[in-house]
């Protein structure tokens, strides 16, 4: 598995430690009304069969978090982009 | 047929010619009363002990490919029952003692082997680890000793006792723990379910669960579509899709775990070990390969193999704890989905839709949970009140808070 990050550009996946699915939106509210959404947020995983964004640090390279779009099916990787661009272009879509 | 050595006498004179099939291949039936989906490990002994147990009679397993084709031929065999919570360690003894009477009771060799299961440590903190393991099963009445390093020096003295960053200094060792061929543990439950009337439907994937009123009441299938009144799902790997189908949302990861056999040795390790500071365990098969594996690849799949990267990794590590390894050959590796929960604990549990169980999230650990697993999904389904060395299993203790988290780890699948 090759993965490119866009400071490093192409490396091999030793370099790099996963932490899951990206899709999980962390609740603003602290509130108690709130514990179901991070009841889900924490726990529940949608575990795709096929694409997938995930969290992945390059911690053997430039240390930065990205989003690497793979697939878990065959471990194609289709694109990576850096997880502050993940996050913005999320939050502009809710 | 009841397997004796008579008919082994009477099958040898005739050349092993004229034995009759283990189980039967029928077409699916339009109606069944139980219809258990996954004809693994799990599945097939929940069919057996339904069946056995708790007198049902008209109970389906379902297979979507051949039957033991997922984890339970995937596996690297091992059981033990040296869990440390109050939650884990007696469904484990269970499944122990169930393994000690397993091929009288379905009547079939499995091969079981307790030669003994030994954690090594290497610092003094770890040693007070396994000291507190080792005591919380011996509360529970399981067998356990903490050995230290002359002790695990006589058993093994090939070991590298003095490596710089792991010396090893002791272990606890579960002397009732081992191995079991785990395709025999398949056979042996699918013959004995079939023998019990259960009928086994393979090459028949389920791709729908019909639900009436917040009620199971049948399933779709590439055979058709079948009637039940009660539905258990037993799809290790793929239990978030199938849940999915009845509109559940899991707290699971689907990861890959890759295992290792060598070229056959001559008797070389008796038992089986494993190394837990640098992720790696090993033991060695009748035909004499050394079996061993390491850790999880650590990122979602549903690739049933895995990358070179984990592969060295391994390897390494076995190396590091027995230099000899270094000329030994590899001969096979391969990988295989764990349902990764989110406390590292599985789930026996009944759901929100009525008549539909779920048994999932075994981790790594399924292959030795086998028996118990399969013991108390059939009591949930028979009685549909859990057992009680499986009632913290649920599916609502991550909402709950009454997290099973063994490695105290937290929410964090890849790291169980």
């Amino acid at each position: 598995m090759l993965i490119t990050c866009p400071h490093c550009g192409t490396r091999p996946v030793e370099e790099f430690t996963f932490n899951g699915d990206a899709a999980p939106t962390r609740p603003r509210s602290i509130d108690a009304a709130s514990m179901p959404q991070w009841f889900e947020y924490t726990y529940i995983r949608s575990n795709p069969k096929g694409w997938m964004d995930e969290y992945a640090h390059h911690s053997g390279g430039c240390r930065q978090w990205l989003v690497v779009t793979r697939n878990t099916e065959t471990h194609e990787v289709k694109g990576t982009v850096a997880a502050r661009d993940y996050a913005k272009k999320k939050a502009k879509a809710r | 047929l009841k397997y004796s050595v008579f008919s082994l006498l009477k099958n040898a004179f005739s050349g092993h010619q004229n034995w009759a099939p283990a189980w039967r291949d029928p077409a699916p039936k339009p109606e069944y009363d139980v219809i258990i989906v996954g004809g693994g490990g799990h599945g097939l002994s929940t069919a057996y002990y339904l069946a056995k147990e708790f007198g049902l009679k008209n109970i389906a397993v379902l297979e979507k490919g051949w039957l033991g084709s997922g984890n339970i031929g995937r596996n690297t065999t091992i059981i033990r029952s040296n869990y440390m919570l109050p939650g884990n360690n007696p469904f484990y003894e269970l499944s122990m003692k169930l393994w000690e009477g397993l091929e009288q009771d379905f009547n079939f060799n499995a091969m079981v082997s307790q030669r003994g299961v030994l954690n090594l440590c290497h610092t003094d903190a770890q040693r007070d680890a396994f000291a507190r393991r080792g005591n919380a099963m011996r509360i529970d009445g399981v067998d356990a000793e903490l050995l230290d390093a002359h002790s695990v020096r006589e058993m093994y003295p090939f070991f590298d006792f003095e490596n710089p960053r792991f010396p090893i200094k002791g272990g606890l060792l579960q002397r009732r723990g081992g191995t079991v061929r785990h395709d025999a543990v398949a056979w042996g439950y699918a013959r004995g379910a079939d023998l019990r009337g259960v009928e086994i439907i393979q090459h028949c994937e389920v791709t729908g669960i019909d639900i009436v009123g917040g009620k199971v009441v049948g399933v779709q299938t590439t055979r058709g579509p079948i009637k039940c009144k009660k539905l258990g799902l037993a799809t290790a790997g793929n239990s978030s899709e199938t849940a999915a189908m009845a509109g559940l949302r899991l707290p699971l990861e689907s990861h890959v775990l890759q295992a290792f056999v060598s070229e056959g040795l001559k008797p070389f390790i008796d038992g089986v070990v494993t190394f837990g500071a640098g992720h790696f365990y090993v033991s060695q098969s009748d035909k004499g390969g050394l079996v061993f594996g390491g850790d999880i690849d650590g990122y979602n799949s549903f690739a049933r193999r895995g990358n070179l990267p984990m592969v060295e990794h391994v390897v390494e590590a076995g190396v590091a704890m027995i230099p000899s390894l270094a000329r030994v050959r590899v001969l096979r590796s391969w990988g295989g989905i764990m349902d990764m929960s989110m406390d590292g604990s599985p789930i026996i549990d009944k759901t929100s839709v009525n008549g539909l169980y779920l048994n999932t999230g075994w981790c790594y650990g399924g292959f030795k949970a086998t028996p118990a697993s399969g013991f108390c999904f059939a009591h949930l389904i028979a009685k549909d009140t859990p057992k009680d060395v499986a009632a913290h299993y649920r599916l609502d203790r991550f909402e709950r808070g009454y997290m099973i988290d063994e490695k105290g780890q937290g929410a964090t699948p890849n790291l169980h």
